[in-house]
Formats: C-alpha cells, structure tokens, sequence
C-alpha cells in the first residue's frame, strides 16, 4: 500500500482513513507492507512500515529512466492539495522540476530525504516516491496487490505495476473536482486519470465520487467500486464540557474554503436569527474564505450571535462537537466527510448536504442541497425546537454508528482484492 | 505677545486579553493585564519619565513662561494607580506647578459623543471626577473630546455642559484657505471658542521628526524658529498638538527629540515674539475671527481627518452598534463591575484595530495594534462583548429572583 501520511503524523482525512484501513484489513489478518514517504517511528504497527527515505534508488535500472521520464510535472498551487493545514496555505510559485539540474541531482541521489508533507516541494517528492515505488517493487515480491492511495501515491503504484507486473488498485478519496471546483489543475487531472487508467481496479469514497470518476474521467462504471470510509470507534463520546452560555449552539466546523460551503451556513444563520434570536452559531477553522465570512457576518449585523474561533485541534474539536446542539456541513462537494460522524459520537444531530458522501451511508440525518439555505434556516430551526427529532436522531444515531465500521470496510475490500487478482491473467 | 500653545495627550487603552468562544460565559475577566502593564512600564521609561523631568525643569527654568497643556484618559488615569504610581507622582508634581493645565475629555476615551449625549456627558462627568481626586481638586475648564473629534453639534453639547473652550484639527478641508492660527468660535453656539491644530508644524515633530526621507530631516531647532518667524505677523496663536508618547516612544531618544525640546523654550523667547500660554489663556485673551463651521465630524487622524479610523467599515459599526445597544440596560444595572467594564469597551482603540484602510495605507494602524488583522481584532472583541451581553442580563434579573 502506498500512502502519504499515517497517524499519528496527519494533516488531514487522507491519514486517518488509511490508519482505519490497515487497522480494518488487519483484523482480516491480511499481511501489509505499507509505504509513506516517510517515518516518524511512533505508528501503530498494523503493518509492515517502509520509510521511502530509506529506500535507495539503483540507477542502473534502465526501466527508472523510463518511468521518471514519463513522469508528468507540475505547477503546484494552493487547491492542489487535498487536506491542507491551514499553514499551509500559500500560493506556491512555479515549478518546472524538469530545468532544474540541482531537482535533478537530488531525486536521483541514491536516497532522498522525503518531508512527507504537502509543502511547496510537493511535486519533488511525488515523482521521487514514484521511484521509490519501482526500487520497492524491484527488491521484493512479497506481496500480491498494489493499492495506492490519492493522486499522490499514484505515480508509486504505476511504477510498481511496471516493474512488478502485480495488478494495481486505485483508491480515491478526494478527486481535483472536489478540491478546486471549476479550476482543475490540469497536471493532477492528468495524474488521477493516468493512476486510475492504469489500474485495475478503482475504489471510491462514495457512489458521489464513483459519479465523479465515470463522468469526468471517463473510467468504465464497472471497473470502479464504492468502498465508504468508517469510524474507528463507534462508541457515544460522555463529554467532560459543559456550555456556558444559555443559548443553543448550531455549528460548522472544518476548513473554511469554496469545497466546504461556508457561505452557505452564515446564510442560513441570518435567516434563523431573524426569527430566533437565542441561538449562537460558531464557524470554527481556518482557510481563504475566513475574513470574506467575517466580512458577511459584520455586514449581515450579526456577529454578538455569529462566532469565530479559528483552526481548532486536540481537544477543543471534542468540546466543539460537545458543546453543540446542531451540527451543519454544507459541503459544495465532499467525497466522504467523517466530520459529521463524529459529531453524532457527541450525540450531536447533523445537517448534511447531498453532495456529501457521508449522505449515503447515514441515514438520521436532514439531509439538503448545499444552496438550499432557506430549507438549511428550517432544518437548524426545527432541529433547536422540536425536539422529537432531535430526540430521535440521538437514538438512532448511535445504532448506526455500529454498522459504520471499518471491519466491515475491509471485508469488501478482501472481496475487490480477491476479484482483481484472479481477474489477472 | 503671541503664543505657542504646546498641549499633549495621554492615553493607553485597556487592552482585551485573546477572549476566545468558550470563554463565552465562563471567564468574565477581559483585560490583558500583563500586557497593559508591560507598555505602561515601557513608555514609562521611554516618555513618561524622562519628558516630565525635562518639562519640570523648563517650568523651574522659566518661571510664570513656559506652559504645556495635557489631557488624561481616565484609562491612562486607572493604570497609572495601578502600574506606575510613580509616573502619576511625577505628572502631579507638574501640575502642582502651575504651569500646567489639564483638559476635561471622555473617562474612556470613547466615541460616545457620535453615538449618545447621556453617555458622552456622564463620561465627562466622570472624568472631571477622576481629575479632582488625583490632582487637588483641579477643575479644567476646556475640553478636548477623543482624538480631536469635532462639529458643530459636539461643540454645541459641549458648551451646554459648560466649557468655554474646546480644541481640534485644522484640518485642511474645513478651514480652506482659513488659517489655524487665530481662534475660533463654534457655529451655534458662538460662546465656545475653537482652537485648532496647526497640524502642518504639529506633524514636523510628532510624525516627521526622525524621518530621512523628508526633505527637512533633520529637524533643528533653528529650522523650527524660522517657520514659527515665517507666520504671519497678525496670526496669534500656534496650536502643537501631539500624542506626549511622540517624545521617546514614537520619536526615540536617539533621534534627538528630548534634546530638541530642551533647546526650543529658550530658541522661542530669545528669537521669536512667541511666548507660551495654555488654552485657558488664549481663550481669555484672544477674541475670536470669526465661525467654524463643522458640519460633519473631523478627527487628527490619518491624511482624510475623518472618522474612518474608528467607524465606517461593517466590523467596525457592527461592533459600535452592538456596543451602545446596550447602554439603556447597563445603565439600569449600577453595577460598578459593568458599568466599568462597560466603559473600558468603549475605547476608541478597540475599533481602530478594526480598521481595514491599513490594507491600503496607514501602517501607523498596525503600529499600534496588539493584533495581526482587524478581522482578529473584531473576533476578540465580539466575543467578549458577547459575555458581556450575558452579564448584563443576567443582572437584571436577579432582583426578579430575589
């Protein structure tokens, strides 16, 4: 399996959900060797870990030369990157990898000090992984399968399957679509489309981004399968946080750009103001749309009920989730989205919108299109004050939460791993 | 004799401590103390000190001649009891002299006169109060409201509360082709006698003293004397106005200012027709020219003197709005706790942090802000002002419960 990160070294969802994978498969007692760029040395060990920073590069491979050569090079810029901390976003300059004779020099170094992060030598380390992926493939044969996760890792697998003949197997957790809208970095496209093209079989996060894959990749319906994320734990979180204030709190939490559709929610919540002052809601994260949504909430004349708390962690996400009466996502497009799980660990209702993947496997939840505010202000509002519903998302919440697992998450992956390998020739 | 009236103001505000959401109804402490002592302790050393020895002994040096004005905040006044007991012992000592007069402004150096009467009076009312304890029962007769903010209906509340003079800006718009070296009266109530900043001479010290891109750097004293020689032989009055941080904080010691200012008292009277006289004075001595009319307010801020510092933006007025929502009800609480509180927020800083022209111009705003962005500084405050909101409900009711 080729990675990007691994808890407990995360930025994002793409970490937390290979850890559920692993932990899932192992249960199955299926035998991993899972590569990321790099090591931190404290991982659970799930796996058998390979640090690519380890991994040294024998150039006279002639069939390396061919796979860096095919490599396709790009501009990295701030949408690029699927679970981008909030520090990390800046506009990154432009990045012909190709001219740079000292780039050059150090991807074929025999070994290559990998960051593992989604910095601004992010396409570096993508094209360098996808040689440590053939070195990989090249020393051992242990394995059956390759399974790469994201854009990221697919240059890794392709390059695997070069070497190894072994079938390939795609995972999508987030497509470019996802991440810029409209404005596809066309390099990343490519790269999807070439990983997925390549592969023998796709996974996606969700029958939405399974749509996304058909449609705008053109991959045939029947070479994809829809493989939903999980919870690691499904138990009901007995928070230690009391609120403080009197009134209720209706919250969006998560970073706060175009794919998450924050505008949507202070939208919503003027409306719910005007007819019921006694709410306070609370927009916490950070991202290139905060100060244009404290802007709004100011011009709106509601910001003594409208409250920001900027990038969250640890411990004050769980006080968020707790302290919450409702909880909102009204995510543009969202391949999975765990957020609102967790938010039902807390005991906390959910609004979702359909252009969720997390839509399709909850079921108690007011599910609405993500430019629907009028009908987002009466879910928040119905949610506050008929508390039969509220009641009953509570109950049911937590039986669904059982189903939600990640064993039951690698068992169908057993099953796709199983059909693609004797699919093979 | 004309004169050069030299008045400084003194103020720091109540910084607010990073107030975050879950503090909302749990933490009711709101000021950054440690950072509003270490800045008090700072200027201290840096201004307030050093520059009240060196006035104190000009006053010792030209006795009866050499004056200076100042205005107290009352959020200046609270620190120094709590911070600087011996910066206030030291601004005593001036007053005791004589030479020296106080001006009456608003207790929390606060907006309060764009916004409500009742407030604005009642903070100068306490201010006048806070004065009267600290310095021997002296009652200043002349007025300056926050941040030399004027127009004809301020002067006009001003005058029915009593004084008979009030300072401003002569800023360029309103006075044309006028000159600020005369007084003036106000508009409608022509009893109020207007003095206006001479801002061009104000500014060579307070903002372009150490500056070596201007074409006069550096500033001498002899410089100064022949443009104060250069003014009109009929125009009475120079009006140097500034922030008293301008001698050691803005203006370092190492540029020379402290010795500019030693220098300039004796350079006045031995070179120049110009003596030294505080606004009591002037406004005895010196009859009017003629009205100003101030329509709508000006300020001493920035290139357009107008209000956009404090006011204008949508953070800034929702956050002004929300403010004096309340004052009907904080008023009905009598607590000491919130109404203090409640002074303190109006500080006029809180919405200057807030303003968003620094994005263009003005990085003199980020100098003075405890925050990276107005949007940061909007977020704190609402905050708090949402605790406090609770706060003041809270009290009302309890005489129901009880």
């Amino acid at each position: 399996m080729f990675g990007w990160e691994f808890p407990p070294h995360i930025s994002g969802g793409l970490g937390t959900a290979c850890y559920g994978l692993v932990k899932g498969l192992a249960h199955h007692n299926q035998d991993i060797i899972f590569v990321v760029p790099k090591l931190w040395g404290d991982e659970e060990p799930l796996a058998r870990f390979v640090n690519a920073s380890d991994v040294a590069i024998d150039y006279k491979e002639r069939k390396f030369k061919k796979i860096w050569k095919n490599l396709t090079y790009l501009e990295v810029s701030s949408f690029l990157v699927p679970y981008l901390g909030p520090e990390e976003y800046k506009k990154f300059t432009d990045y012909a990898i190709h001219d740079r004779a000292d780039v050059d020099d150090s991807i074929f170094s025999p070994k290559y000090q990998f960051s593992g992060k989604y910095g601004k030598n992010l396409m570096e380390e993508v094209s360098r992984y996808a040689l440590t992926g053939a070195q990989i493939a090249r020393d051992r044969d242990d394995f059956d399968i390759i399974h790469a996760h994201d854009w990221l890792s697919f240059p890794a697998g392709i390059a695997a399957k070069e070497i190894s003949g072994k079938p390939l197997v795609a995972h999508v957790h987030a497509t470019e679509f996802d991440r810029s809208g409209k404005s596809v970095n066309q390099p990343v496209y490519d790269i999807e489309r070439a990983g997925m093209e390549a592969a023998d079989h796709v996974l996606a996060v969700s029958q939405l981004t399974k749509n996304t894959i058909v449609t705008k990749y053109g991959i045939p319906e029947e070479k994809v399968s829809v493989l939903h994320n999980a919870v690691l734990d499904a138990s009901i979180i007995k928070s230690k946080y009391d609120k403080k204030v009197p009134e209720k709190i209706v919250t969006f939490l998560g970073r706060i750009t175009f794919q998450k559709g924050p505008e949507y929610f202070v939208e919503a919540a003027k409306k719910v103001l005007d007819r019921d002052p006694n709410v306070r809601f609370v927009m916490a994260g950070s991202g290139d749309l905060l100060n244009r949504m404290i802007d709004r909430v100011a011009e709106l004349r509601i910001a003594s009920k409208f409250h920001f708390t900027g990038f969250l962690k640890g411990d004050d996400v769980d006080h968020m989730y707790a302290i919450s009466d409702v909880y909102v996502m009204p995510s543009v497009s969202e391949p999975f989205g765990i957020s609102p799980l967790e938010a039902v660990r807390h005991n906390t209702p959910v609004i979702i919108s359909k252009q969720s993947g997390v839509a399709e496997v909850l079921v108690n939840a007011i599910k609405i299109d993500f430019w629907d505010i009028d009908s987002m202000a009466d879910s928040i509002f119905a949610l506050l004050h008929y508390n039969g519903i509220s009641r009953m998302f509570k109950e049911m919440g937590s039986q669904e939460l059982k189903k939600l697992k990640w064993e039951h998450v690698a068992a169908k992956l057993v099953t796709v791993y199983e059909k693609t390998i004797s699919a093979r020739p | 004799m004309r004169s050069i009236c030299f008045y400084f103001q003194v103020h720091q505000p109540y910084r607010l401590k990073p107030y975050r959401f879950f503090d909302i109804g749990d933490d009711h402490y709101y000021w950054d103390d440690f950072l509003n002592r270490s800045v008090i302790r700072k200027i201290a050393q840096k201004c307030y000190l050093p520059m009240n020895s060196l006035l104190l002994d000009l006053i010792h040096q030209y006795p009866g001649q050499f004056k200076v004005t100042f205005s107290f905040s009352g959020t200046f006044m609270d620190q120094l009891e709590a911070y600087a007991p011996d910066v206030l012992e030291s601004f005593q000592r001036l007053v005791k002299t004589g030479q020296v007069e106080l001006l009456s402004e608003t207790y929390g150096h606060a907006l309060a006169a764009l916004k409500s009467k009742d407030e604005f009076s009642s903070m100068v009312d306490q201010h006048r109060e806070k004065i009267q304890a600290l310095f021997d029962g002296y009652t200043p007769k002349v007025f300056r409201n926050t941040e030399l903010i004027y127009s004809d209906q301020i002067g006009a509340m001003v005058a029915d509360m009593g004084y008979k003079g009030i300072l401003t800006e002569g800023a360029k718009h309103v006075l044309g082709w006028k000159s600020p070296n005369y007084v003036y009266h106000n508009s409608i109530k022509p009893d109020l006698k207007v003095l206006l900043k001479n801002f061009r001479l104000s500014d060579d010290i307070a903002f372009r003293f150490s500056n070596k891109t201007w074409e006069d750097y550096p500033l001498t004293t002899d410089k100064f004397i022949n443009w104060i020689n250069a003014i009109p032989k009929s125009e009475q009055v120079l009006n140097l106005f500034m922030d008293y941080e301008t001698f050691g904080e803005h203006q370092w010691a190492e540029t020379g200012i402290f010795e500019f200012m030693k220098a300039l008292p004796g350079a006045v009277f031995n070179q120049t027709d110009f003596g030294f006289s505080t606004p009591s004075e002037i406004i005895d001595q010196v009859s009017p020219i003629s009205a100003i009319h101030v329509p709508t307010p000006i300020s001493w801020a920035d290139e357009e003197r107008d209000l956009t510092a404090w006011l204008g933006n949508d953070l800034q007025d929702e956050a002004f709005d929300r403010l004096y929502d309340l004052e009907n009800m904080v008023k009905k609480t009598k607590d000491p706790d919130l109404l203090r509180d409640w002074n303190y927020l109006q500080t006029s800083d809180h919405f200057y942090y807030m303003c968003t022209k620094f994005f263009s111009d003005g990085d003199i705003h980020s100098y003075f802000s405890p925050y990276d962005t107005p949007y940061d500084a909007f977020i704190n405050y609402m905050n708090v002002l949402s605790d406090f909101v609770l706060r003041v409900k809270e009290k009302l009711k309890e005489p129901a419960i009880a």
